[in-house]
């Protein structure tokens, strides 16, 4: 006495990206907090030290924000001009910022007024950030130059000028306190040597540097330039080793997640793409309402700060442990599911004797009215709003199943106009889907012949019908274009696969063909 | 059975046991039911068959109870003998020899020394009447007796025996026919027929099909083509006879059954329910649904504890008071068509074919029982007639048995054809197969073949699928898992296709790297590795029907054979034809082990079977006239172990046994007489005289209990003989499970050290022990050859030696000696430690 076999709901293959480990990580953000700065947001920089307050530079002005306020916990805004290129120094104390007045300001985190001013460069500083032994700034401008800096009596210690073209982006080295490298409108990315009079080391990126981006090892210096983000191996001499095009705009912006395992590029096509570092590709994407300028990652990869164009700020929080797991573990939990399972770790004792109980299969509802042989019961549980909406499966592998039986047609018959309209309005939905349409093309072939003399009755129904008429109109001009495509492509395809020569013996014998083309094509199936 | 000088053709197994009624005997411990030319006993609780009673030359077609004696049975053949059994021991007792053939046989205690049987009326053989006959049984001692005494006592009956019952413990017997009930009282010796009409109303059919007689009552149930069951009573008169209705079958009743009180009626039919209904309370009637397949016979226990329903799908079930199915015995299902061929699973080495709708038999030909039905369709299987179902039509194994293609297909009067193509790995964990990857619709119209690579050691396994829509397919199994949550699934490779044409038959090379696809008259030649077209080779002007590559030494050839009857060898590396013989050969294949192949060849009324290698031009073995009909199925199977047959004939056979389907659904196979008469000793030495419950692991148990009982018989009086120093730490050695003791190295270096310990005592000893020791390396080395595992301490084991002390020779002597002087003190401390 076998069980009653339950319907089998066909599993389609899942169409879309696939869900791994990386989507997980990068999608358990919060919805996003969205700011609205004065400017377009060039840079953005997280301070080293705990609370790891961000500071944003936007316009005239560079507000420090901390990690969970929206609001900024200090503003500066001395500046006369447009400001560029906040950074922290190592300690988070001081902060300094270049501008379009070619000024260098040096700021204390707390206070408002800055410091010290470096005069020196002659046109706008895109560029600075303080060298790793603290005591020193390093910057770079539109002037063509690179200077050095010594902060306590704001003197200029060294000046390069190598580029020739604006220098828009440069890293300080965080292990030697005398290397930095700076990037070029000119294609040139060159490593600079305190110790030496010049650049020690020249690399070419092919387009004008939008960023720079030092490996936490030193050995690797990333470079995002045009629609390219490329590796270079500083360690083999400036070896070219990736080079990466899967932004279709200017990458503006690169930085690297905590564990150095991501990295981040984000570009003025609106996204932000994320790249697995062993074998640069890409993992997951982010995408933005506006072009991106500049994107950074909290420590710990805590929140996603990305400034764009339209000056907003938009800050994503990484959810909390509980937060992303509690909304389904409250569903899971149910009151009765603890007097469920009470006593199945009972062990038995030696004397006991154990009646086992038969295993009670559990069969879906519109199963259980298939093994009393309902039909028109089981069409109708399978067609309850639920089901039909969210799982149109279960109404197709019932129809699958009933016309198997030989019953569809009496399961179809003999129902009321709501029914049928519903019914309709399935079809509506799911017809045309190529995965249901082998189902549901007889079937609906079948309402129709019952139907046949009730149309122009109800005016609901006469309605649905016209949709499905018009539907499948429309369908049938798809497909003939498809076959049309098709056919071109066979054309193309024919034209340039290389004509074959069959090696065979002597054409004397009775058994060689003349060969001609046999025409191969390779097609991906979808294997459920 | 022909026979071909050496070589035979013989029936294997997988005969009908649901062709007649089962018979429970008195105590329900057996189960006696008609196989083919045997009655066989099975046991009820153990499903295990005890007894095979052979004797008849023809089909059985009968088996009963002597009411007389409840542990005699009777059994009817068409070899026109009865013959009577004692079938707890399987002894043949007695032979009657009617003359005619017989068709069913009945008895009951009223008549004693009568039983009646249904045979053709003499006389006129064309009509095909059957007629009810008594039989007087003549009182002789003789084996052999001859029954010449008939008389008839019902003519024109229906030769299914479940159209004729006793009632009513002998009084009348009442049989059906047609649309008549005929009832014949033997006291009045007056006969009853009452009539129905061909037709009633709602145009459901009033065809008598089977009849039961109420054991206490003057009641008679019949069962109807159109599901109805009728109770008949007072059927004593002409006129005043009534009946009374029951509906539930939809389809024909085709067994009706009373419990021996009569309290109940059981009845089953197509649908594969048992119903089992009330008697006088017709309106409560129980269920038993979904039994697998429709019920052919019912029987019931003479206690009434157990029913037994026999099955279309050759299975018997025997349920426990309508309730739960105690146990299943099934056969080799032999459906009405094989439709995927016949295949070995290279795993179990059992045969697979089709088996009950939409499942696959994995039967073992050796031990001649079904191993396993594997679900392929997974639907609830509706019991209609008339409804198109699932149906697996073609099956293939890859090399190593780790991948199963099955192909499923339904066609429906109306839409297209659905397919469905599955994919089976292999599970260590279940050993069966497990549905890995489902393709709907792989093709868009009937897949013709299907083969797999059939490289064992190459990295991905390819499947390649031809159809009649003019495609052949080829699915891979990507080797890295795509995501880690399922596993890698089949996906397809590639599509190709040769001018338009339809492919119908696909191989491999044994290497596996070629691919021969032939397309009606043409065969291509393809390299699976780039899917390159390589060659071609035709030989107009019919299609090709069967393709096989040569395999080991003959892997060169290419054997093809076309629909005008030319078998073909082209040799691969010329391209070329190497040879070709006119033959119509309806089936080829190749023996995966060997290079030989066999194709048979149909002639007018009879099949030719030749066996060959492709490099040879004479034939190593040909068999005339192996079976009539034509052979559209046949497989080589490998065997467990090598025949060591050097006759020149019958080499074929020694590495694989060639089994093959005839027209009539038959599984046979040819052996050789040297292994028959292996095969005959081998089943003797399995029959034991033991009718209980006789398991195999009974069969083990049982003897080593009865040798302990007898060695313990046996050992009683020797136990005067003293028992050697430290006995009592061998003894605990011994009884000591085996994983429990250190492992036999580390125990054998103590028992030497233990030796050398002696040879401190003095010289004279140590001599002696010297001595002993070469003799004994002596007989250690003489039993190194029979057995190669050389140290083992149990040879000194004084608790096991024989009793047979009387006349002892002088090494044994010596060797006592040397055994009572051994210190067993370091066994001792071991076992204490």
């Amino acid at each position: 006495m076998a069980s009653f076999k339950p319907t089998k709901l066909q599993v389609y293959p899942k169409l879309g990206e696939k869900v791994t480990q990386d989507t997980l990580y990068w999608k358990n953000y919060k919805a996003p907090v969205q700011i609205k700065e004065f400017g377009a947001i060039t840079s953005i920089d997280f301070s080293p030290v705990a609370p790891h307050n961000f500071a944003v530079t936007a316009f005239t002005r560079i507000h420090i924000y901390g990690p969970f306020s929206q609001e900024p916990v200090t503003t500066l805004t001395r500046f006369k001009d447009t400001a560029y290129c906040a950074r922290f120094r190592s300690d988070g104390q001081l902060l300094v910022a270049g501008c379009e007045d070619a000024v260098v300001r040096l700021f204390d985190v707390s206070g408002k007024a800055a410091l010290r001013m470096f005069r020196g460069h002659t046109k706008a500083v895109h560029v600075s950030d303080f060298t790793s032994d603290r005591y020193q700034i390093f910057t770079a401008s539109d002037d063509y130059t690179c200077r050095l800096w010594d902060i306590p009596n704001a003197t200029e210690l060294n000046s390069y000028r190598e580029h020739t073209d604006y220098i828009r982006c440069g890293v300080t080295s965080k292990l030697n306190r005398d290397l930095f490298i700076t990037g070029s409108y000119d294609h040139t990315l060159k490593v600079f040597d305190a110790r030496a009079d010049g650049s020690v080391m020249t690399m070419d990126h092919g387009q004008p540097v939008e960023s720079l981006l030092l490996y936490p090892s030193e050995g690797l210096l990333v470079s995002a330039g045009g629609r390219y983000v490329k590796v270079w191996d500083l360690l083999k001499g400036g070896q070219p080793l990736v080079s990466m095009k899967n932004h279709h705009k200017t990458v503006t912006s690169l930085c690297l997640s905590s564990n150095g395992q991501r990295l981040l590029s984000a570009s003025l096509d609106r996204h932000v793409k994320v790249y697995n570092t062993t074998n640069y590709k890409v993992v997951h994407n982010f995408d933005y309402a506006a072009s991106i300028l500049s994107v950074a990652l909290a420590p710990n990869d805590e929140s996603i700060v990305v400034g764009m164009t339209n000056s907003i700020l938009s800050i994503k929080h990484r959810k909390s442990p509980e937060e992303s797991t509690g909304v389904s573990g409250q569903q899971r939990r149910r009151p009765s599911y603890r007097v469920f399972v009470k006593g199945k770790t009972y062990a038995p004792k030696q004397d006991d004797y154990l009646v086992s109980k038969p295993v009670k299969q559990h069969l879906a509802k519109y199963d259980i009215q298939l093994k009393t042989f309902n039909v028109s019961k089981s069409l109708d549980t399978a067609l309850a709003t639920w089901a039909r909406l969210r799982k149109p499966e279960i109404m197709v592998a019932v129809i699958k199943e009933l016309d198997r039986r030989g019953t569809l047609k009496n399961a179809l018959a003999g129902r009321d106009e709501e029914w049928l309209a519903r019914l309709l309005n399935f079809l509506i939905g799911n017809l045309v889907d190529p995965r249901f349409a082998p189902v549901l093309t007889p079937a609906a072939e079948m309402i129709l012949d019952v139907y046949r003399q009730v149309v122009g009755q109800s005016p609901i129904v006469d309605r649905q019908l016209l949709r499905l008429q018009e539907l499948l109109e429309r369908e049938i001009d798809y497909q003939q274009d498809l076959m049309e495509v098709l056919g071109m492509l066979d054309t193309l395809f024919a034209s340039s696969l290389p004509r074959m020569k069959v090696p065979h013996p002597a054409a004397t014998r009775a058994n060689g063909l003349a060969q001609r083309e046999a025409s191969t094509s390779r097609p991906q199936l979808k294997a459920t | 059975m022909v026979e071909h000088g050496d070589i035979r053709v013989v029936h294997r197994g997988g005969s009908k046991i649901n062709s007649r009624q089962p018979v429970v005997t008195n105590d329900s411990r057996f189960l006696l039911c008609a196989s083919g030319e045997r009655v066989k006993v099975f046991s009820t609780s153990t499903e295990e068959c005890v007894h095979d009673l052979r004797g008849h030359t023809d089909l059985v077609t009968g088996v009963l109870l002597r009411p007389t004696n409840h542990l005699q049975v009777y059994s009817c053949s068409l070899d026109g003998t009865v013959r009577l059994w004692d079938f707890t021991d399987g002894i043949l007792i007695k032979t009657f020899d009617i003359g005619y053939p017989v068709y069913a046989i009945y008895a009951s205690p009223d008549h004693e020394g009568v039983f009646f049987i249904v045979t053709l009326t003499p006389g006129d053989k064309r009509s095909e009447l059957f007629q009810l006959v008594a039989v007087h049984f003549p009182q002789s001692g003789d084996q052999l007796v001859e029954a010449r005494e008939l008389s008839a006592v019902l003519s024109d009956v229906s030769s299914n025996p479940a159209a004729t019952g006793f009632g009513r413990g002998g009084q009348y017997i009442a049989s059906v026919k047609g649309l008549h009930l005929v009832v014949y009282f033997f006291k009045k010796q007056k006969s009853y027929r009452f009539s129905l009409k061909e037709d009633n109303k709602k145009g459901g059919k009033n065809t008598l099909v089977c009849i039961a007689c109420h054991p206490k009552d003057d009641c008679i149930a019949t069962g109807h083509e159109d599901g109805k069951i009728r109770l008949w009573r007072n059927f004593n008169q002409k006129k005043e006879y009534t009946y009374t209705t029951m509906h539930w079958h939809h389809n024909a009743v085709s067994s009706l059954c009373f419990t021996p009180e009569g309290t109940n009626l059981l009845s089953g039919g197509v649908e594969s329910v048992l119903v089992q209904w009330r008697y006088k309370q017709e309106s409560e009637r129980d269920f038993l649904p979904r039994l697998g397949s429709a019920i052919t016979h019912i029987a019931v226990s003479p206690d009434g504890t157990l029913f037994c329903t026999s099955h279309s799908d050759n299975k018997i079930m025997i349920i426990q008071s309508c309730v739960q199915v105690s146990a299943v015995i099934q056969g080799l299902v032999n459906g009405e068509s094989v439709l995927t061929d016949l295949l070995v699973d290279p795993r179990s080495k059992s045969l697979v074919l089709n088996g009950k709708p939409g499942h696959l038999q994995f039967y073992s030909l050796h031990r001649d029982k079904l191993l396993y039905n594997l679900d392929i369709v997974q639907h609830e299987y509706i019991h209609e007639l008339g409804l198109q179902q699932f149906e697996v039509v073609s099956v293939a194994f890859d090399a190593p048995g780790n991948w199963m293609a099955t192909v499923e297909e339904r066609k429906p009067k109306v839409a297209e054809p659905e397919i469905n193509l599955k994919l089976w790995a292999f599970d260590e964990q279940t050993q069966s197969f497990v549905l890995n990857t489902t393709v709907s619709a792989p093709h868009e119209a009937r897949i013709t073949a299907m083969c797999f690579s059939l490289a064992a050691d190459s990295q991905t396994s390819v499947l390649v699928s031809t159809s009649a829509d003019g495609h052949f397919k080829a699915w891979q199994l990507p080797r890295a898992a795509c995501a880690e949550d399922e596993g890698p699934s089949w996906s397809c490779d590639f599509v190709g296709d040769y001018r338009g044409l339809a492919p119908e038959c696909c191989c491999f090379s044994a290497d596996g790297s070629l691919l021969a696809v032939s397309f009606q008259e043409v065969v291509t030649v393809w390299s699976p590795a780039s899917w390159e077209l390589l060659t071609t080779l035709s030989q107009p002007p019919k299609a090709i029907r069967d393709l096989c590559f040569g395999q080991l030494s003959c892997s060169k050839y290419l054997m093809g054979t076309t629909g005008s009857g030319l078998l073909c060898c082209w040799n691969l590396l010329t391209c070329s034809l190497e040879w070709s013989t006119s033959m119509d050969v309806s089936l080829l294949l190749s023996d995966p082990l060997t290079e030989n192949m066999a194709a048979f060849c149909c002639g007018a009324e009879s099949t030719d079977l030749f066996i060959f290698k492709p490099s040879e031009p004479r034939p190593l073995a040909s068999l005339k006239a192996v079976c009539s009909g034509k052979v559209t199925h046949a497989v080589f199977s490998p065997r467990d172990e090598m025949l060591e047959s050097c006759e020149e004939s019958s080499q074929w056979l020694n590495r694989s046994q060639l089994y093959f389907l005839t027209q009539y659904m038959d599984l046979m196979t040819f052996t050789t007489k040297a292994e028959e008469e292996r095969q005959a000793a081998y089943s003797k030495r399995l029959f034991i005289d033991d009718s209980v419950a006789m398991t195999p692991f009974y069969l083990l148990l049982g003897k080593h209990r009865e040798q302990e009982n007898q060695d313990s018989l046996s050992r009683l009086p020797d136990e005067t003989t003293p028992l050697p120093r430290g006995s009592v730490a061998i003894k605990e050695l011994l009884q000591t499970p085996a994983h429990v003791l250190p492992s036999t190295s580390y125990l054998c270096s103590m028992f030497i050290r233990s030796l050398l310990v002696s040879v401190t005592d003095g010289s004279e000893e140590s001599k002696h022990a010297e001595e002993e020791m070469e003799s004994k390396k002596e007989e250690e080395d003489s039993e190194g050859e029979m057995e190669p595992r050389t140290p083992r301490p149990e040879p000194v084991s004084p608790g096991l030696r024989p009793a047979d002390s009387a006349p002892l020779t002088k090494a044994q002597l010596r060797e006592l000696r040397r055994v009572k002087k051994l210190d067993y003190g370091w066994l001792t401390d071991l076992l204490l430690s």
